[in-house]
């Protein structure tokens, strides 16, 4: 796609896409481990880079880099300018409408949810002020909500999961009475349960609240548009969407924005400072004191580019298919002895699949599928209440990305087969 | 596979499959720790009672992998009914064994090592004479080459570890 300097040989089109064309961007997948084709199964953990992410980056180190916002020489100038079309970019990826104010980067979805924690909530929330998560989150979107529950007594209310992966949102109503923020997770990063966000934020402004959605999961994988999701905050990783680690963002409206107080305090983040007071700057700025990601900004701003001329809906369909595969696969080759937990293939699902197979433990499953060169997370990812909920420990969890493949499903279940096998 | 025979012996997965001194003794009289590796969730239960100087009897509780577990396993038969100073010991050359080779194992696998065996944590080496002392215990030698799960094998050591620092503080 990003044509003749990306490198990369992506074409945008129409049909299904082709993952064998894809998979030439991605110089990682060249690599053998244990001298076997790498078989990458932990993009929901971090995803790979394309070529032209890989490529933007190096070019802007090469040639233009410089701090943003302070120089006035050319490539000061260029840096500042590729900062801030990347934040225009990555808004029309979301469907901001006022990108220039309203996505803010930060280091990833944990800072953003920690940004809101930290700036909305300290100075909306207080003794007793309600707010409702699901039992689904990630540590990421709990933590900071229970050290505001320690340092001003707000109330946790959490969303059920029920016996199928799905969110319990039956007494939705009665639960989200009276708080004054929602934030649960679009698409569980343990089920690959992807929630309907449009019921749920509707149901939360109808009782007054606002609503904060942990996209780390869900925009990588899923066409996004905040305006017709009616949300009011989306948090999201690039690390996790064909980008660099080190930067995320955090997108809130800008009638929001222009209400809270600052986050951290540094340069980059004021109009003026005295010795005894500061005037904050205009959001975003006043949200990203001290020197950004700039080359990180350039390389997300080049993941959303491919991911455009890729397509989302493409992707979507891809990924959809291939988890339908592997459910399938998985049952009808392992049986019983492999539990996927989470709901069936479907439009509510994502490419995650956290698996039990017989009571061999994930670490083990996992240190065996390494010999066979097949990448999946052990443990209980982040989410440790889901985890005491499922009554499970640990899981081995295989998530997908664009670049894979029923060849990469037929590996994992080999391995699973060689597991089976070692531990009787 | 040769690495994963290596990893998962005979003697492992039988620890792993029928582990000795499971459960937990009545506390008190017996003291009881928890271990936990924040990483994988893996949780050890140690409950131990020590009579004139012996460690008289142990049990094992929690969940884990095969390594954790059997390493549990392993390390109660081994210690039980020994003399303090022989399990002190015997923790001192287990974890010898396991932190000498996280030392010279780079993050790859070993293969960028910065460390060569003579000059990295030598001073925790343990004799030739002392890894023969082992026993059973050796079969866990091959997690050394697995660096992320040495965790998982020391786990029920450290905890077995602070056990006896609780019950020695306690007495001073
Ligand atoms: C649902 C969800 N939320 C939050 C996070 C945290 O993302 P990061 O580590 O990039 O801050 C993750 C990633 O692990 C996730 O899957």
């Amino acid at each position: 796609m990003a044509g003749p300097d990306g490198g990369d040989t992506l074409t945008a089109g129409a049909g299904p896409l082709d993952v064998e064309v894809v998979r030439k961007d991605f110089p990682l997948l060249g690599r053998l481990v244990h001298d076997r084709p790498i078989v990458y199964l932990d993009s929901a953990s971090t995803s790979l880079q394309p070529r032209s992410v890989l490529g933007a980056m190096e070019r802007y180190y090469e040639t233009t880099h410089a701090n943003v916002h302070r120089g006035v020489f050319a490539t000061a100038e260029e840096s500042t300018r590729l900062y801030e079309e990347a934040r225009a970019s990555v808004g029309r990826f979301i469907g901001s409408k006022d990108p220039t104010r309203e996505v803010i980067f930060t280091k990833n979805t944990t800072e953003s949810l920690n940004l809101i924690a930290h700036s909305w909530g300290r100075s909306n929330l207080g003794e007793g002020d309600i707010v409702v998560l699901s039992e689904m989150e990630h540590h990421a979107n709990i933590v900071p909500w229970l050290i505001l529950a320690e340092e001003r007594g707000i109330e946790l209310r959490y969303i059920p999961v029920g016996p199928d992966g799905r969110l319990e949102l039956d007494d939705l109503d009665a639960r989200v009475s009276g708080a004054k923020l929602v934030s649960v997770s679009a698409m569980s990063n343990v089920l690959g349960t992807i929630n309907p966000l449009r019921l749920i934020a509707e149901m939360a402004h109808r009782a007054g609240a606002l609503i904060a959605v942990d996209g780390a999961q869900s925009v990588p994988h899923l066409p996004t548009d905040v305006g017709a999701l009616g949300i009011d905050f989306l948090a999201f990783s690039a690390h996790k969407m064909l980008g660099p680690t080190g930067i995320g963002v955090l997108w809130a409206r800008s009638a929001l924005l222009d209400e809270m107080p600052p986050f951290l305090g540094g340069g980059g983040m004021i109009l003026d400072v005295k010795l005894d007071r500061f005037l904050a700057a205009e959001s975003p700025h006043r949200f990203e004191a001290g020197t950004p990601p700039i080359a990180e900004a350039v390389g997300l701003s080049a993941a959303v580019e491919y991911l455009g001329a890729v397509g989302m809906d493409r992707i979507r369909a891809h990924e959809l298919a291939l988890t339908g595969y592997a459910l399938d696969t998985l049952a009808e080759r392992l049986g019983t002895d492999c539990r996927v937990f989470g709901p069936p293939a479907g439009e509510d699902r994502g490419g995650v699949l956290s698996l039990a197979f017989r009571d061999v433990h994930a670490h083990d499953l996992a240190q065996v599928l390494d010999q066979f060169a097949v990448c999946v997370r052990p443990g209980h990812h982040c989410a440790k209440p889901l985890m005491r909920k499922l009554g499970v420990s640990a899981t081995a969890r295989a998530s997908f990305g664009l670049y894979n493949d029923e060849h990469d499903v037929d590996v994992l279940i080999e391995g699973l087969i060689e597991a089976g096998r070692l531990f009787g | 596979m040769p690495d994963l025979e290596e990893l998962y012996r005979e003697v492992i997965l039988d620890h792993y499959r029928s582990p000795r001194n499971s459960g937990e003794l009545d506390s008190p009289p017996a003291h009881r720790v928890e271990g936990f590796n924040p990483l994988c969730g893996d949780e050890v239960v140690v409950t131990l009672l020590v009579e004139d100087g012996t460690l008289a009897d142990i049990k094992i509780g929690g969940t884990g992998c095969s390594i954790s577990q059997s390493s549990a396993s392993l390390m109660s038969a081994a210690v039980k009914g020994k003399r303090l100073d022989d399990v002190y010991r015997l923790i001192k050359t287990f974890k010898g064994m396991m932190s000498v080779h996280e030392s010279t194992l780079g993050p790859n696998d070993g293969l960028t090592g910065n460390g060569t065996d003579e000059d990295a944590g030598a001073a925790d080496e343990p004799e030739a004479a002392d890894l023969s002392k082992l026993g059973e215990l050796a079969a866990l030698q091959g997690v050394v080459k697995f660096p992320v799960r040495i965790k998982c094998a020391t786990l029920s050591w450290n905890t077995l570890a602070q056990g006896l620092d609780d019950l020695e503080s306690a007495a001073n």
